[in-house]
């Protein structure tokens, strides 16, 4: 008996618009999708239609209005993420699940390395050990030393973005969530991220990529999926 | 019986309405050691701040078998202690004396005799303040809400910052206990000196505080601490090589006067404890 | 699932004046006032319910006169409730009711559990003692008594905290608005509090000495590992430091959950209105 690591079931999300006489509005209606170990599946589709609202839903940054997400976690079996308790999530989101929004959300004063290493942290990995993974991964996405102890506010667009993947790889969660992780890279640093997306694959996470590249990123998923 | 009652009725100039009063409170500060209990303090025909507080306790103990001492400044003939020891004695009758080891009850201001105090003798302090919490809060009733929670962090730091200040305990009299490891409480003027005697004394201390209305107790065996840094401990006065010119005594707590002579004069250091001295200087002639 | 909570506030209400029978009917966030109009009762926190594991950080959003400070002196046993229960537990020990206690334990408790900063320096520090003497009082408290040592572990903390320590014997009132809330900060982590309470930290603040105090926090707290309960009207700061944010409004909690759940799913007409003016 094996359950996909992901298996989304009739998922609606639907806002209520208080401010605007209540208006709903329903972005993500009767969604059925699922993911596996080690999988990467891609989701395409027009813009603003409401892709990202489905990586939400799955990290709980959304309350499903209905349906069912099935997660196979390593510390609590298989569970419904639009129910599980808000500890579970975060201690889910810590240790099982990242997600990769499209903006890094820069803290100021806080430098690249330490802003990379943040996860590791959340963990309760101690400084040394994390800055030592740290400087790998920065290595790796080619930002230039000079700049690991300056804040990535500072940071160029592309910087930016690296870091805010460094991030979400760095933790190594079974499920990675990736929203447009290509749209604002140079070829080159999407050759670096295609690779890291190959390397966090065969170490048996399964990826979910929202993204409209679908000729770069799109090529290398194992399936594409088109939300209408 | 009833006529030993009827004869200490109205004795001692205080009414006996007042009396009664200020020997439950006196009981009261008796079982809570350091604890400040307020009183209705009386009118007396001496002013407020020159020992009022000690003099309505000695007042309401007293009884005609008993044997006074008065002293101030060390000194049973210094003014105040004159005209106290006067006083009690045309109101009540009792005997007077100048030796501590005669006396019963001994009210004080600013020390404590040197002679060791006996179970059977009672020591009667005169206060001029009573909380020690005024030097860190103004606010009486933040103080005593203080007291209650025993929230003594500020004085500490007041400690903290005599250290940082002056880079020692500079605190010459009044400094502040800890009594029976729960109260804290200010030791009236007396010196550092006899801070020590009123820890495990064999002596019941009362303390009266006529204008800020206060009594409170130190009962006999009671653990009386000065607060203090395990590297800046608690010291009494001393310097080496100090005596007192009269008795030549090197164990007690020495006072300067300035003393005229035909070369213009010199400072000269004796015993605060007049009438102590006084006794060694008599033994000494009897003994010579 | 609860994890390892801490602490466990239960249906904690507080109320000021007489009441009437009708006080509760006419007041709540629904009719937008926790003031009963006729007996003039102020319904300052109704029935709050909040659990806070170990190591974590939650938040406390809302407008001014929300109840947001009630409820924060509540659990600072600074103010007793009227009914509820409070309840704390050491690493997973047995829980305690701290609405039990008297003056006297709550005060130790205080002294020896809970550490507080306050949006004014001077409700936190006395400012005719040193600085260091105002981060020394803490630990006079826990009862250390080495000069010493207590001297050595305030210049540590005030490193930690950013302050130079060459200063350790300045007065309050020689320093910054910044600096002050750091010296509050050094304080309040000097006892090695299980719980660190924030009281609008950085209200009145400019923006660059808000960002350093907070980064500050976010530091001790990768490193500590310390439990903080921070209470604020401002949503940036709630979302830099909170992973979990409970949103209150006319003495009731309308809304709480995680933190980016609040900010960009909020359910409530009032969370919404919060964050849409905020963003």
């Amino acid at each position: 008996m094996s359950h996909p690591l992901l298996e989304i079931r009739n998922l609606s999300k639907s806002f209520t618009l208080h401010l605007i006489d209540g208006r709903e509005i329903t972005p993500v209606r009767d969604v059925n999708l699922s993911v596996a170990t080690g999988e990467h599946l891609l989701i395409h589709g027009r813009s603003g239609i409401g892709k990202t609202s489905i990586l939400k839903c799955i990290y709980r940054t959304y309350l499903p209005t209905s349906g069912q997400i099935w997660f196979d976690s390593h510390q609590f079996g298989r569970i419904d993420l639009s129910r599980a308790a808000e500890s579970v999530i975060l201690n889910l989101r810590e240790h099982e699940i990242g997600f990769c929004s499209q903006f890094l959300r820069v803290l100021p004063r806080v430098s690249a390395l330490d802003t990379l290493c943040e996860p590791l942290y959340r963990q309760g990995m101690d400084r040394a050990t994390a800055q030592a993974i740290g400087r790998e991964w920065l290595q790796r996405l080619g930002i230039s030393p000079a700049l690991w102890q300056a804040s990535p506010l500072t940071f160029s667009g592309g910087e930016q973005q690296r870091i805010n993947l460094g991030r979400a790889f760095i933790a190594r969660p079974r499920l990675l969530l990736l929203d447009e992780p290509t749209a604002s890279l140079d070829e080159a640093t999407k050759q670096v991220v295609i690779e890291m997306i190959r390397v966090a694959q065969s170490e048996g996470t399964a990826i979910i990529s929202v993204s409209h590249d679908l000729a770069g990123l799109g090529a290398h998923a194992n399936r594409q999926w088109t939300f209408q | 019986m009833s006529e030993a009652s009827d004869q200490l009725y109205n004795f001692a100039l205080l009414d006996e309405d007042a009396k009664r009063e200020i020997r439950r409170k006196l009981l009261k500060a008796v079982a809570l050691p350091g604890h400040l209990v307020p009183f209705a303090s009386r009118d007396l025909p001496i002013a407020r701040g020159w020992g009022t507080g000690g003099l309505q306790i000695t007042l309401s103990i007293v009884t005609p078998a008993d044997t006074l001492k008065v002293i101030d400044q060390g000194d049973d003939e210094s003014v105040n202690a004159v005209n106290l020891r006067r006083l009690i004695n045309r109101t009540t009758g009792v005997t007077t004396t100048t030796d501590t080891a005669a006396a019963t009850i001994i009210q004080t201001r600013h020390r404590i005799p040197e002679e060791p105090m006996r179970a059977d003798q009672i020591l009667v302090l005169q206060v001029p303040m009573a909380d020690p919490l005024r030097w860190v809060e103004p606010n009486l009733e933040r103080a005593t809400m203080m007291h209650s929670e025993a929230d003594y962090g500020k004085m500490w730091v007041y400690m903290y910052e005599s250290v940082v200040r002056a880079g020692d305990l500079r605190i010459a009299s009044q400094y502040p206990v800890i009594v029976n490891r729960r109260y804290l409480m200010d030791t009236t003027p007396i010196p550092r000196w006899d801070v020590p005697k009123l820890h495990m004394a064999d002596t019941l201390y009362l303390f009266g505080a006529g204008r800020e209305k206060r009594i409170y107790a130190v009962p006999p065996y009671t653990i009386v601490e000065p607060l203090q840094f395990e590297d800046y401990p608690f010291r009494t006065e001393y310097r080496p090589g100090q005596r007192c010119a009269r008795c030549g005594a090197e164990h007690t707590f020495l006072t300067e006067h300035f003393v005229s002579d035909s070369n213009g004069g010199r400072w000269e250091t004796t015993c605060s404890d007049a009438a102590y001295c006084a006794k060694r200087v008599a033994q000494m002639e009897a003994t010579a | 699932m609860t994890g390892d909570w801490i602490l466990r506030v239960e249906q904690l209400s507080k109320h000021f004046g007489p009441t009437c029978p009708d006080c509760r009917r006419l007041t709540g966030p629904d009719l937008g006032r926790s003031q009963c109009p006729r007996c003039g009762t102020v319904w300052a926190c109704v029935e709050a319910n909040l659990q806070l594991s170990a190591g974590e950080v939650l938040g406390i959003v809302g407008e001014s006169g929300s109840g947001k400070s009630t409820l924060l002196q509540m659990i600072y046993l600074a103010l007793h409730p009227d009914s509820g229960h409070i309840w704390y537990r050491d690493n997973g020990g047995p829980p305690r009711d701290l609405t039990t206690l008297n003056r006297y334990e709550a005060r130790l408790f205080r002294n020896t559990k809970l550490g507080i900063v306050y949006q004014r320096p001077e409700l936190g520090l006395n400012m005719r003692f040193s600085v260091g003497g105002n981060v020394a009082e803490k630990l006079l408290l826990a009862e250390w008594r080495h000069f010493g040592r207590i001297r050595a572990r305030t210049a540590e903390l005030m490193v930690k905290t950013e302050l130079p320590p060459e200063r350790i014997d300045d007065e309050p009132p020689t320093f910054s608005g910044g600096m002050l809330q750091r010296v509050q900060i050094a304080k309040a982590l000097a006892s090695r509090p299980s719980l660190l309470l924030l009281d609008e930290i950085t209200s009145g603040l400019d923006v660059s000495v808000q960002a350093r105090v907070l980064d500050l926090l976010r530091r001790i707290q990768w490193e500590d590992r310390i439990t903080m309960l921070l209470v604020s009207h401002d949503l940036g700061v709630v979302r830099q430091l909170a992973r979990r944010t409970i949103v209150m409004k006319n003495g009731h909690i309308v809304e709480a959950g995680l933190t980016d759940h609040i900010l960009e799913d909020p359910q409530h007409p009032y969370t919404q209105l919060l964050v849409s003016s905020a963003l």
